[in-house]
């Protein structure tokens, strides 16, 4: 009731969004559907008291403007981010890592109007670090790429809503997806952060320990990695090397980069190896640098390739940057994910994922 | 009979109505015009561009080849300028 009242007396003169008016008879969830402001999946009316609710989530003010959104680089105010956070779902307390991915997506070389834009099939994926992901309770467990967790799924829903409504990015105007993924309508997750001996993938992008953050990635997924008969850290990795060469096409090279998403037990294995990150990291690397002449354009009649002036050269898969290893998954099963990267980043600095701390 | 009342929601867009600007209409012909061969920056565009370029030049047609660095990224307001003062007509080509 006091939320209903607010709404009532204050909506109509603190919010500064436009009226969309409907009749009784309407159904608000459908006036949204016909209005074009949903992913195809149903979104929660912006409400006055909803979006008054969703603004006590941030102490920022309403008016303030985040940034520009591709592609047709619309100024978003904090309001309009609150207003699509309530249609993806979310609660009051996930918008600071929100507003923290919004300002992620729209630093310059994360090239969110690309990532719309390619024919590719990549979105924005987030990896959320620190403490927060224990306060809003997010799933860096059983399923954590999956369904079930309201975090998970309605924040980057929430950050695809806001380039579709207040940027104008729609698939099959600007967005331009051959096929697409289902991740292009949100994928966010937190690492486990359980183990102390890990390095968070905050930490290794330059954040303190115990810094929530959250870190943005061109990628889509997840592809899934079986490996349940290794048992040493060298030939998990060289196992690893196996799938990620594989990406895109197998002779594809020096183009991208892959988030490998390590479950608890494959980790397992590393530990006991007394590997970190940087081990992983640099094993992956070198196990996916690969001799030219095992991957020349036109052999066995395959025309993708490296071309034939390049026989004698080591070239990697990946960009020396390029793997990307966070710690998520279930207690059971030697399985783990990979999120492709997208195949844009030709040259290394032009694209690359971006660390923001949540404030 | 009551009067129906209106409810309302709040619009999640940039509320920017969209005016759609006319197109230019093309040109009658292209003889004395130049078109600009636009890369995107794609990695096989050389190839695609040297056979549109010679069939253009076979009609006696003039080309200039323009562009951005990479495709991932959106040509800035300058450099389209710059292309639009220099050629008639533009083509683009997707080329993987």
């Amino acid at each position: 009731m006091a939320e209903r009242l607010e709404a009532k007396h204050k909506g109509g003169t603190f919010l500064a969004a436009r009226k969309i008016e409907f009749g009784d008879n309407a159904d608000p969830a459908e006036v949204c559907f016909e209005r074009g402001w949903s992913d195809g999946l149903p979104v929660t009316p912006p409400t006055d008291a909803r979006v008054l609710r969703m603004l006590k989530g941030t102490t920022r003010n309403p008016d303030e403007i985040v940034g520009k959104i591709p592609p047709y680089l619309a100024p978003c105010t904090i309001e309009k981010v609150a207003i699509n956070a309530v249609m993806a779902g979310c609660k009051p307390e996930y918008m600071p890592v929100l507003l923290a991915a919004l300002e992620a997506a729209l630093e310059p070389v994360f090239t969110l109007h690309g990532v719309l834009a390619t024919t590719y099939f990549s979105g924005p994926v987030i990896i959320v670090n620190g403490p927060i992901t224990k306060t809003i309770g997010m799933n860096s467990g059983i399923n954590a790429l999956g369904q079930g967790n309201r975090a998970n799924m309605t924040i980057g829903r929430a950050l695809n809503l806001i380039v579709r409504n207040v940027g104008g990015g729609k698939p099959g105007e600007a967005d331009r997806a051959t096929l697409g993924a289902p991740s292009k309508i949100g994928l966010c997750f937190a690492e486990d952060e359980s183990d102390a001996d890990w390095e968070p993938v905050s930490v290794a992008r330059g954040f303190k320990r115990g810094a929530s953050t959250v870190t943005l990635f061109q990628g889509h997924g997840v592809e899934a990695f079986v490996d349940q008969k290794s048992r040493t850290a060298e030939g998990l990795s060289k196992s690893f090397a196996t799938h990620l060469v594989r990406m895109g096409h197998l002779r594809l090279t020096q183009s991208a980069r892959a988030v490998v998403v390590l479950s608890p037990e494959h980790y397992r294995i590393y530990k006991e190896a007394g590997w970190g990150r940087r081990e992983i990291e640099k094993a992956l690397y070198e196990a996916t640098t690969r001799p030219g002449r095992e991957i020349l354009a036109g052999t066995d009649g395959i025309g993708e390739g490296v071309p034939a002036s390049r026989a004698g050269e080591m070239i990697p898969k990946f960009h020396d940057d390029g793997i990307v290893v966070v710690r998520a998954g279930g207690p059971a099963g030697l399985f783990s994910g990979v999120l492709p990267g997208w195949l844009a980043g030709r040259n290394k600095t032009e694209l690359q994922l971006v660390t923001k701390e949540i404030k | 009979m009551t009067q129906m009342s209106m409810n309302w929601m709040r619009d999640p867009t940039a509320e920017t109505t969209s005016v759609k600007r006319a197109r230019l209409a093309p040109p009658p012909s292209l003889v004395g015009k130049t078109v600009g061969l636009f890369d995107i920056g794609k990695t096989r565009t050389d190839e695609f561009f040297n056979q549109v370029e010679m069939r253009l030049q076979e009609r006696g047609i003039k080309t200039k080849r323009v562009g951005k660095p990479t495709n991932a990224k959106v040509a800035t307001p300058e450099n389209l300028a710059k292309i639009s003062a220099e050629v008639d007509v533009v083509i683009i080509g997707l080329s993987d």
